[in-house]
């Protein structure tokens, strides 16, 4: 019997605060598409009664830019009902860990009245339709994504309800749903399933729905699993190389001994593509390409290879040339120094690698007349437009898949390796499946760049007159795409002045929270054409450290407790309240053996604002305690960070994001950074760059999720990082007596025995059996 | 190219491929089983990290030659069959805990998990923050603290 379609009434009624507009799409089964996004702009405006201006990052924050930019486009995602009674949403945004998916599915489930497990979210292709709506960055997703997907969701709840009410001939008021179920008292009840067909609208038109208030919530709010956790401690979670794509055989890429360098001349071509289990080698833009059976073989193909190589752009450059050439960079400072009523320190920040634990890898698939690439894109769209471009197909040729990655931490913002297996498909005309190996990854991946941070303050009778900070970087690479949106947006932005992207990025990202007087915070980059990108928090880890450790010595020259100062003279009242808790959860003061310290750290963004408050040991006995090829060090031993993320979404998942920003907070004081020398960093492997691992990590980690401070979550994904480093640093200069002015601490000694830079991937081991434990 | 039999996840499984092939590319690139990750080919990341007769050892660096007909090969899939249940306590530990951020290491930190709480047991003690400070497996999303946690819960349960 064909279903009875009731023909929605279109919708013109104005939105209120809390009703939105969307739109029933013409499909054959309930879907909702949404339009209305003018609230996902959210600008607050900051306290204002204060001897400090604000800057730009109070007024309008890096997430506000991208949410601005976001408006135009917002409308064509859409949430679908299913006959089997799930919904689905194809987000357009990236899983790299860090939870979104998760959070969107609790949105969804919130206004639709259906539990987590009937929501399927899976990851949109690349739409050049959403422009710069498909930009996974900035802590911005979920501040961008919460009006809108529980607009699509509430509207599809509604139209169930309308559905089932004129089916039942009952009044809408009196249809309830919950778990899927639509029930009147009569005792009547249908699935979503068995009404979606009936909800659908077989023309597009513009409907309203009112939004729960967040004190009705069942689900946002409360602590929630990740959806794929199952899927990821049985094995079933699929990332890129796991993939099986017809004929996509693995390849890897012989490199060159410094960074971008080229091929010359290969001497042995055709002997490599006679080795066993080997199908094609090629040369390409940055080296030469073996296509095998197994990526075993390929790493024997690509180091039998024998090859010249053209050195890179930067081949003549090590840290230390890189050093001098951004000392030279240094903006001035406005106000002389004052000799006693100053306090001046600079710090200098060593390159560190943004490699996930997955390899970069791709599938490509480049034929004739079209290609099909899979790949984690944290910007799809800009992928295959430059794809497209660098193969001479049209864009609508190239169909782009977004995978879910193994991490991202800014590298996947690139999308190197995809246009990298693109141009070997094409050249071997023949599908491949492209990983980079871990070598690859840490020398001729992108890094953040090298950076020193100069600051000077001035005090006088106990105030703060001025701060000026002078952050000079080699320069970070935003042609991703973030910078058209600054393009893009720029006439509207509340800045004077012709800035650059990364300057605008940068003072749109930060910003003093406390009432120093005069404050000033100028970028300067150097030009050098390493493989740069932004990396988790961008430029916040090193400009908030290098405040933080001034901030405490500036309390110490006035004579007081890190806290009480802070207390004094901070002027964010979240931060406040996030800085009072630590200090009580953690228990700021108390009595520590001597070479043990505590240190506090606090940073506010992404309308977000987080304390951390850890402790160090930096004892001889633990500073030197033996571990096979790691780095040991003093320990971080005790964490307790807390924040406030506005309205929290995820507890859980919030949570977690705070425990992975402390780890990489810890790493980026303490042990991780690439040696740059001749044109190529040292690091080959994680026993070479050393992220914290499981003997670094502090055995005791509390995380406290403030209560609800507004109205809209904050980011959450990159917000911890800054403070975590800023907390370990304060804490380590304090333990040790000694302000550190390098970063990592560890830097000056090289811990390892470096790989030979080539052949480039060094061969795997045979001895595995003998660790086996 | 010569034949190599073993035992893989219960089953008995042939393959036909040259001798020092590591065992890792034997399992993600001919046999399609994909739980065991590639991080680094070099011993180190340990996501690879998978069992050898119920002892934790890295396939990336272990030749398939050297792997004898009678040896049982035990991956993530496998785990759960190991105690005959749909997840084993460390995998049902790790859901309670929420431990996984991407995803990536998850296999082979859960089956470096079950070996050194197994190694514990077989010395009859219970697992130490020491032990856990010397397990290897890199997380790069830093989940450190809730993999110990649930490594103590699966182990009591172990």
């Amino acid at each position: 019997m064909a279903e009875h379609r009731r023909s929605p009434e279109e919708d013109t009624s104005p939105p209120n605060r809390r009703r939105f507009l969307g739109y029933l799409l013409a499909a054959p089964t309930l879907a909702v598409g949404v339009t209305w996004a003018g609230a996902a702009s959210g600008v607050e405006q900051a306290e204002a009664a204060i001897p400090s201006l604000p800057q730009p990052e109070d007024i309008f924050d890096l997430g506000d830019l991208q949410n601005l930019a976001a408006l135009a486009t917002s409308g064509l995602i859409a949430v679908q009902v299913n006959e089997d009674g799930t919904a689905s949403f194809a987000l357009h945004r990236t899983e790299v860990g860090q939870g979104i998916s998760t959070t969107v599915a609790m949105m969804i489930a919130e206004e639709l009245d259906l539990p987590i497990d009937k929501v399927h979210i899976t990851l949109a292709d690349a739409r050049p339709e959403l422009l710069m709506n498909q930009l996974t960055g900035g802590s911005n997703s979920v501040r961008s994504i919460y009006t809108p997907v529980r607009t699509a969701s509430a509207i599809a709840r509604q139209q169930l309800v309308r559905t089932a009410a004129a089916q039942w001939q009952v009044p809408e008021g009196e249809v309830t749903t919950k778990d899927g179920v639509l029930s009147h008292r009569s005792g009547k009840s249908a699935s979503y399933g068995s009404l979606t067909k009936a909800a659908a609208s077989d023309r597009t038109i513009q409907v309203s729905a009112t939004l729960k208030a967040p004190a009705d919530f069942r689900v946002l709010g409360k602590p929630q699993n990740r959806i794929d956790a199952h899927d990821i401690v049985t094995g079933r979670k699929q990332f890129g190389m796991d993939l099986r794509v017809p004929n996509a055989k693995p390849c890897m890429v012989r490199r060159p001994p410094t960074i971008n360098g080229t091929v010359r001349t290969v001497r042995n071509l055709a002997a490599v593509k006679a080795m066993p289990g080997i199908t094609d080698v090629a040369v390409i833009t940055y080296g030469v390409a073996v296509r095998g059976d197994t990526f075993g073989q390929c790493i024997d193909g690509l180091r039998a290879l024998d090859v010249d190589w053209n050195p890179g752009p930067v081949a003549a450059e090590s840290d230390a040339t890189v050093l001098a050439k951004i000392k030279r960079a240094q903006l001035p400072m406005v106000v002389p120094p004052l000799g006693a009523l100053s306090v001046e320190a600079e710090f200098t920040f060593a390159f560190a690698s943004n490699a996930p634990l997955e390899p970069d890898n791709a599938i490509a698939d480049v034929r004739s007349d079209r290609a099909e690439i899979w790949s984690t894109l944290k910007v799809p769209i800009v992928a295959q437009g430059k794809i497209a471009a660098q193969l001479g197909l049209p864009q609508n040729k190239v169909v782009v898949h977004v995978v879910p990655g193994g991490g991202s931490f800014g590298r996947h913002l690139f999308h190197d390796v995809a246009a990298e297996a693109a141009e070997i498909s094409q050249k071997m005309g023949k599908p491949v499946k492209l990983s980079w190996t871990r070598t690859d990854d840490f020398r001729q991946g992108r890094t953040h760049p090298m950076c020193v941070s100069r600051v000077r303050a001035t005090h006088l009778l106990g105030n703060v007159l001025t701060y000026e900070q002078r952050h000079t970087s080699s320069e970070t690479d935003f042609g991703h795409g973030l910078g058209e949106m600054i393009t893009n947006f720029a006439a509207e932005l509340p800045i004077a002045g012709n800035l650059s992207f990364a300057e605008s990025i940068f003072l749109l990202s930060q910003s003093v929270p406390y009432n120093f007087g005069v404050v000033t915070q100028l970028l300067n980059e150097v030009p050098l054409k390493f493989n740069t990108g932004s990396m988790r928090n961008i430029y916040s880890p090193n400009v908030v450290t290098a405040q933080e450790l001034v901030v405490d010595k500036l309390a110490a020259k006035l004579g007081k407790d890190p806290v009480a100062f802070r207390r004094e003279f901070l002027k964010d009242q979240r931060l406040r309240a996030v800085m009072e808790k630590a200090v009580t959860v953690g228990q700021w003061g108390r009595k520590l053996p001597k070479g043990m310290a505590q240190g506090i750290g606090l940073h506010a963004e992404y309308r977000g604002a987080v304390a951390t408050l850890v402790e160090i040991d930096c004892r001889p006995e633990t500073v030197n305690r033996p571990i096979r090829d790691g780095v040991t060090g003093p320990r971080v031993t005790k964490a307790t960070i807390v924040v406030d993320a506005g309205l929290p979404l995820n507890p859980r998942g919030l949570d977690a994001q705070m425990i992975g920003g402390l780890n990489d907070g810890i790493a980026l004081a303490l042990t991780s950074s690439l040696h740059m020398k001749d044109g190529l960093p040292l690091e080959g492997s994680w026993d070479n760059y050393f992220y914290t691992r499981q003997w670094n990590t502090p055995p005791e980690v509390q995380v406290v999720v403030m209560p609800a401070t507004s109205s809209t979550p904050s980011g959450a994904g990159e917000l911890a990082v800054a403070p975590c480093f800023a907390a370990v640093a304060c804490a380590y200069a304090r333990a040790t007596g000694t302000m550190p002015t390098s970063f990592p601490v560890n830097h000056g000694t090289l811990s390892f025995e470096p790989y030979p830079t080539q052949p480039s991937t060094p061969q795997s081991p045979t001895d595995g059996l003998a660790t086996a434990f | 190219m010569s034949q190599h039999t073993f035992m893989l996840n219960g089953a008995r499984v042939t393959v036909e491929v040259a001798d020092d092939v590591r065992l890792l590319w034997v399992l993600r690139d001919i046999l399609g089983v994909t739980g065991p990750k590639y991080g680094c080919g070099l011993n180190v990341c340990k996501s690879c990290t998978s069992h050898i007769n119920g002892k934790a050892f890295n396939p990336c660096s272990v030749p398939v030659s050297d792997i004898k007909d009678s040896d049982e090969i035990t991956t993530i899939e496998g785990l759960p069959a190991t105690v005959g249940a749909a997840l084993h306590p460390m995998q049902e530990a790790w859901l309670e805990e929420d431990v996984s951020q991407c995803g990536y290491c998850q296999p082979g930190q859960i089956m470096a998990a079950v070996a050194l709480v197994r190694m514990a047991k077989t010395e009859g003690r219970a697992i130490t923050d020491a032990d856990l400070d010397g397990l290897r497996n890199i997380c790069r999303c830093g989940t450190y603290s809730r993999i110990r946690t649930a490594i103590k819960k699966g182990a009591a349960r172990m």
